[in-house]
């Protein structure tokens, strides 16, 4: 287990007496891509939000590159580089599109609190460029000004996607990135997840579309009832029985 | 980017110009005189720094008049201890007002919405309360703070200048800041005020405080501490009330509790409600119009509307008057609450609001940011 970047050790939650996770125990290394795959309800959600700091665990903890997450902030963890895209997007829906993607990049480089009033937001040239061409890289070049809040939801997911790779994230959480997404959308997404996985970044992504799972996965964690039954490469988890019983066998893959 | 920044300069400008012209655009409307034009200024000021808490970042206080009674105690205790000179009062009356910021802000702060104006109002009351019982040493109760011949004013008296038979007045280095001197050094710090508020708005720490108005669980996501973000709005907008207290008391040298009262703190919320939340001209613009229509409407008496409907036949004359005497002299608030209501109603942007609307009529101005079509997105809605 050479390079482990985030490390679920032992993690139980329970709310009202439910076993929402018991036992979790998963390990993410660097550069891979790791899928959480399960039916509704198994706790894949809540374990993302247990690693962002979200939820607290009943016990167990998150380790993230050799920092104890459980306790932390949620500015805290992303300031040491955790990154989440939730599922439906979380924006700034009153700014315009570029100043949803400069306020992420100033988080990154001046850290959770700064108080510079005097200067000029618009004349921060740096941050506006790299703003400006990751989005042109989204296909959002053209609509820099427009409010956040007049998006589709489709680019609005690609929007916050934009935010999260702003930060150049050391792990990037991606929550069913193609959820509500039609085949030919959820293709380039899946293109676009590929150029991200190509430039080393750790990805753990939650998705129930088995096809996105299988053309971007490189380890797969399988949740069912709060607990991970199968861990392993895309081909032995498909040929895991347990798997099938479980999660694969409703979906016919 | 230098089209912003050339914009910004150009409406500093004319904001200078209009604020120091006041005294000849002002004279058609009857407010030309140093009073009403001073407190044009001071609600200003006041105004604009709730503006910096509640336009930027939504956070909606009942209790800023704690902060403008706290700066005007602080203007009267820099009378009596130290000098009638009035440029120490004012930087006591941010400093003192501040402090008392940062304690309320701290712990009003843990919760946001209804709750966050809830604690504030309660603070505020507390205050008010406790000047009149408890805190009756700093603050002579009932009667207000007011100069004394006896006070020590030690750097007065430093300076061998000895207050003999009657009240010193105050000053600014020997200028005694009544009249159209006392309505100057106001507008002055408005302008300054004005200015300042126009950096933290165009800054990224404004950027930041907007983002939070907009998705403040997005901002800790995103990496940002939002807690002390908001406390310095808080503290920055505490200190502009305490300024626009101590201001009070360049003219009128004594402080009471009654400005601490609830009513003070609802008065400026409508002041920017009025004018426009969130822009930078409208707190002052809402400031001006209903300190303006407080001083023409209570003025009027029976006898003055009797004059006005005299033309008309008696009987007729006479419901006219009873009728218009509702809404003047003392019960002016009536006028002004239809007012408040017709802006929130009809323009919830406020009197800003209706600027936009006319430039867009005249074609000046710029049409609401609506992407045209945007391309590949089609069906992305299909299964959601």
């Amino acid at each position: 287990m050479d390079n482990v970047v985030l490390h679920v050790a032992d993690v139980h939650k329970s709310f009202a007496g439910l076993h929402a996770l018991s036992d979790i125990d998963l390990t993410v290394r660097e550069g891979e891509t790791h899928a959480i795959i399960g039916p509704n309800g198994a706790g894949k959600s809540t374990l993302l939000n247990v690693c962002i700091g979200r939820l607290k665990p009943d016990s167990g903890h998150v380790v993230f590159d050799g920092e104890n997450l459980t306790g932390k902030l949620p500015h805290q963890i992303n300031q040491l580089g955790v990154v989440r895209v939730f599922q439906t997007p979380e924006i700034f829906p009153d700014l315009t599109i570029l100043e949803n993607v400069m306020v992420p990049i100033l988080a990154k480089r001046d850290g959770s609190f700064k108080l510079n009033w005097f200067r000029r937001f618009s004349g921060e040239k740096s941050v506006r460029d790299k703003a400006s061409e990751i989005l042109s890289n989204l296909g959002l070049g053209n609509m820099l000004d427009y409010d956040a809040s007049s998006l589709s939801r489709g680019d609005k997911r690609r929007l916050e996607l934009a935010m999260g790779l702003s930060q150049e994230p050391r792990l990037l959480l991606l929550d069913e990135p193609t959820a509500g997404m039609a085949r030919h959308d959820t293709n380039s997404t899946i293109e676009l997840l590929k150029t991200i996985k190509a430039t080393g970044m750790t990805n753990v992504i939650i998705e129930h579309d088995m096809h996105v799972v299988f053309s971007l996965a490189d380890r797969i964690s399988v949740l069912a009832g709060g607990k991970i039954i199968c861990q392993g490469t895309p081909d032995e988890v498909k040929a895991d029985p347990r798997v099938k019983e479980a999660y694969l066998g409703e979906e016919q893959v | 980017m230098n089209k912003s920044a050339t914009s910004d300069w150009l409406l500093f400008l004319c904001f200078t110009v209009a604020v120091l012209a006041m005294p000849i655009w002002l004279k058609p409307f009857g407010a030309d005189y140093p009073d009403l034009m001073q407190r044009f200024a001071i609600f200003g000021i006041f105004a604009i720094g709730f503006n910096i808490l509640f336009g930027l970042t939504g956070y909606l206080s009942f209790g800023h008049a704690a902060f403008l009674g706290a700066g005007s105690y602080a203007a009267l205790w820099s009378y009596k201890l130290l000098t009638m000179n009035v440029i120490p009062a004012v930087i006591f009356s941010i400093i003192i007002a501040g402090i008392f910021a940062f304690l309320i802000g701290f712990v009003s702060l843990r919760r946001s919405g209804i709750y966050f104006s809830i604690l504030t109002l309660a603070f505020a009351q507390m205050s008010y309360n406790l000047a009149y019982s408890v805190l009756m040493p700093i603050t002579n109760g009932e009667t207000g703070l007011q100069l004394n011949l006896a006070d020590p004013r030690i750097l007065d008296r430093a300076a061998g200048i000895e207050a003999t038979n009657s009240l010193p007045l105050p000053n600014i280095f020997g200028v005694a800041t009544t009249g159209m001197p006392g309505f100057y050094f106001c507008a002055v710090i408005l302008i300054i005020g004005f200015f300042i508020a126009l950096r933290i708005t165009r800054s990224p720490f404004g950027m930041m405080l907007k983002a939070i108005k907009s998705n403040q669980t997005r901002m800790a996501y995103t990496g940002f501490n939002t807690r002390p973000y908001l406390l310095w709005a808080f503290v920055i907008s505490g200190m502009y009330a305490g300024l626009a207290g101590g201001l009070m008391a360049v003219t009128d040298p004594l402080a009471g509790a009654e400005r601490m009262q609830w009513t003070a703190s609802g008065e400026v919320v409508l002041m920017t409600i009025l004018g426009g939340v969130g822009t930078l001209i409208g707190p002052v613009l809402g400031a001006a119009l209903i300190k303006y229509f407080e001083n023409i409407f209570s003025s009027f008496n029976k006898s003055e509307l009797q004059e006005v409907f005299a033309f008309l036949p008696e009987g007729l004359a006479d419901i006219m008057v009873s009728v218009s005497s509702m809404f003047v002299g003392k019960s002016w608030h009536l006028t002004l609450g239809l007012v408040f209501m017709i802006v929130v109603i009809f323009l919830p942007g406020g009197i800003m609001e209706g600027v936009r609307r006319m430039g867009r009529m005249f074609g000046i101005g710029k049409a609401p940011k609506e992407p045209l079509s945007v391309a590949n997105t089609q069906g992305s809605q299909a299964n959601g």
